[in-house]
């Protein structure tokens, strides 16, 4: 098909502008020259509003999610590779093979070309080898200061396997609780590269898409009651939440809780508790304690589940808290978050 | 961390658990106040109060600078921003505490004010200096342990006549506090028999800056670390006094702290501060000479001067029983409010405002604590 512009974007030296939102030609060759050129897949070349595919029988998931961050790159990650690991991560917390993903664009007028290139390039990158194509999308700039330069929102949808019933309500108590590994690397490294955070530090996001661990996972156990990444809140939230919608209670062992000296020396900075810090690659999964220590292995044989450990057990409790054991040797509440966990100052 | 894991080892903690059981006498109870919130945050975090016996009980102080700041500064950092149009500089700390009508730093944010969360004196500095045009004012708060960064910031900003900046000071001062909780009780109290004394803040004042609370109170105070073998260290010192019937300061926290503490800071203090006759302090009311007002000599700095700023009394509210709990006279429990009305989300008064205030604390950590202890026995 011939394109109706002669001259290519100006990547090096141009900015997003008004234009590129119009409809127009401008906007055609930005979808043409970024978003097809870095996404190519069939089903994005036929150009349509649409993207239609013949789908499996069986129990379909869908699962959308918005992302703003600030700064758009950071140590081990950036805003593109983060929104298509967390919609693969939503999908597969249902125990769902991801299949196809969309994604929405707005962009702020006066967004470096370039920036946006590289953003696109590093969501081609981890699609690509999540194996999970971008099959249709859209984008709209909105004028300077309406915008934090790009915000992005994936959808996924994925197909469930037949017998696999995963839901937040299926702990039960004497259960295992699992954690694919260590806590607080995605929030810090974010926090750390904030520019008016100077301290140095070697902190890497763990952004990742989880959905061949689990696929690992539901081999050697099918019937896992509860799976889900611990992302805004952290793992203290994540499991307030899981309790909740159970009905139950747990209590945790926080020695066997896995964190990085790095996290934990940052946290301590800046008064924070790894236990409300953000993930992006990990998952916490909920099981039969019969099941727990097949599950145990399978995880640690897998490169995202390497440091996995069981760090608690689903109890009856009709306040529905979450406790923990401190390596100390007393025992405390862990409760929601009110508000953002903020540095403290004191 | 090789630094803080040696403060916090659980086979020492168990150890130290067995002597402060063997140590405290069965037949009295002996109720310490730990000062700060760092203290009252160790506490909570990593459960020391279920290290100890029955009879050695914790009544959470005063010592967080963002519950004691009275609503009425909040609201003038909100007037800043909203009529004077400047870029506010502050602490994360302080964004949520509740002002009057319903407002917040977060929701005058929202509103569309320049509020930008700062980890520094010099971050503020920083955006002065990029922000030649408009006026940016850093919100100062803390005790006697962040006050000399404030001196610092003001004598630079002098220097580099930088004259768009300047300084919204709450500093305040701990020893009034303390002597106001103790005063109340009426000398060696039936309330508290002990203080563990503040950490951070003594390593500029000095150990002796204590001295009124053995002398004149009779009252034993032990400067203890944050971290929860310094609480427990400190416990059990305290506990060694009250069984030999002394009181006197002593310094658990040397590996900071001296008795004169740091004269450097001292006389930088003294430089560009000055006591306030009086200052309100959320929960406590109107302590005397308790909080420090920038120098005459660089009111040119001062925001309270440069913008006119009004004092704003606003009144706690009414069935808050912060001031008897910050007196050790009643739990957080006790009152009425507690996790009604008055949660961590919705804050009614000081002790639930931060996550280190008394009320919050035990919210977040402590509350139900005895109960499901008891449920697990039960079962
Ligand atoms: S629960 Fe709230 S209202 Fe009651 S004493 Fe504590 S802070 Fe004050």
């Amino acid at each position: 098909m011939k394109r109706p512009y002669s001259v290519k974007l100006d990547i090096n030296n141009g900015s997003v502008n008004m234009t590129h939102g119009s409809g127009g030609r401008a906007m055609a060759q930005l979808i043409d020259e970024i978003f097809v050129h870095h996404f190519d897949n069939e089903l994005l070349r036929q150009y349509n509003d649409q993207a239609s595919f013949t789908v499996p029988d069986g129990r379909m998931v869908i699962s959308t999610d918005a992302h703003v961050i600030a700064p758009l790159f950071f140590p081990g990650g950036d805003i593109g590779s983060l929104s298509v690991h967390g919609t693969i991560n939503d999908v597969c917390m249902s125990g769902a093979l991801p299949l196809y993903l969309t994604a929405a664009f707005i962009l702020e007028e006066g967004l470096p070309l370039a920036e946006l290139e590289r953003i696109v390039a590093s969501m081609a990158a981890a699609s690509r080898q999540a194996g999970v194509p971008v099959v249709t999308g859209d984008t709209k700039v909105v004028e300077k200061g309406k915008g934090d330069g790009v915000f992005i929102t994936t959808t996924g949808i994925g197909m469930v396997p037949a017998g696999v019933n995963i839901s937040g309500d299926q702990a039960r108590p004497g259960d295992a609780i699992i954690l694919s590994g260590s806590i607080g690397d995605h929030g810090m490294a974010v926090l750390s590269s904030r520019e008016n955070l100077s301290f140095a530090t070697t902190l890497q996001s763990d952004s990742a898409a989880l959905h061949t661990l689990v696929a690992s996972m539901l081999e050697v156990t099918p019937s896992i009651h509860c799976l889900r990444d611990p992302t805004r809140g952290g793992l203290a939230t994540t499991l307030n939440e899981l309790t909740l919608q159970s009905g139950v209670g747990m209590l945790l062992d926080e020695k066997a809780i896995p964190v990085k000296p790095e996290v934990m020396g940052a946290c301590e900075l800046l008064g924070l508790d790894p236990l409300y810090v953000a993930n992006e690659g990990k998952l916490i999964c909920i099981c039969a304690a019969t099941d727990a220590d097949a599950l145990l292995a399978a995880m640690r044989k897998h490169p995202l589940g390497r440091d996995a450990a069981i760090i608690g057990h689903v109890i009856a409790d009709d306040h529905h808290l979450v406790q923990m054991q401190t390596a100390f040797g007393g025992r405390r509440i862990v409760d929601w978050l009110a508000g953002e966990q903020l540095p403290r100052i004191c | 961390m090789k630094f803080v894991d040696e403060f916090r080892d659980g086979a020492i903690a168990r150890k130290l658990a067995k002597t402060i059981a063997e140590t405290a006498l069965p037949d009295r109870q002996y109720r310490l106040m730990e000062f700060c919130g760092g203290h009252t945050h160790a506490i909570f975090r990593f459960g020391v109060q279920d290290l100890m016996p029955e009879n050695v009980g914790f009544i959470h102080g005063p010592g967080c600078p963002v519950c004691v700041l009275p609503k009425g500064r909040i609201d003038n950092a909100i007037a800043l921003v909203q009529q004077h149009d400047v870029i506010l500089c502050t602490y994360a700390d302080l964004i949520r505490v509740p002002a009057s009508a319903q407002m917040s730093l977060l929701k005058a944010k929202a509103d569309g004010g320049d509020i930008r969360m700062v980890y520094s004196t010099q971050d503020a500095l920083h955006i002065a200096r990029a922000h030649p045009q408009r006026q940016v004012v850093f919100f100062a708060i803390g005790f006697e342990t962040t006050t000399p960064p404030t001196a610092i910031a003001i004598r630079q900003a002098r220097a580099e006549g930088l004259n768009n900046f300047s300084v919204f000071c709450n500093h305040v001062l701990t020893p009034p506090a303390m002597r106001t909780i103790l005063q109340a009780e009426g000398g060696a109290s039936a309330h508290i028999d002990g203080i563990l004394g503040p950490s951070h803040v003594s390593t500029i004042i000095g150990s002796q800056a204590y001295a009124f609370c053995a002398e004149t109170f009779h009252v034993p105070l032990v400067i203890a670390g944050f971290e929860p073998l310094d609480v427990m260290q400190s416990t059990l010192m305290l506990i060694r006094q009250l069984n030999a019937g002394t009181a006197i300061i002593e310094n658990e926290y040397t590996r900071v702290v001296t008795r004169a503490g740091n004269r450097k800071a001292q006389q930088l203090m003294a430089e560009v501060f000055e006591l306030r006759p009086t200052f309100e302090w959320r929960g406590l009311g109107m302590l005397a000479q308790s909080a420090l007002k920038i120098r005459h000599e660089f009111a040119d700095l001062d925001a309270e001067c440069r913008f006119n700023m009004p004092a704003i009394t606003t009144a706690d509210v009414k069935g808050c029983l912060c001031p008897a709990i910050l007196r050790g006279l009643n739990k957080p429990t006790d009152c009425k409010l507690f996790g009604t009305v008055c949660t961590p989300e919705n804050p009614m008064g000081a002790c639930m405002v931060s996550s280190e205030g008394a009320c919050a604390a035990y919210w977040s950590y402590g509350r139900f604590r005895r109960e499901t202890t008891k449920q697990e026995v039960a079962a």
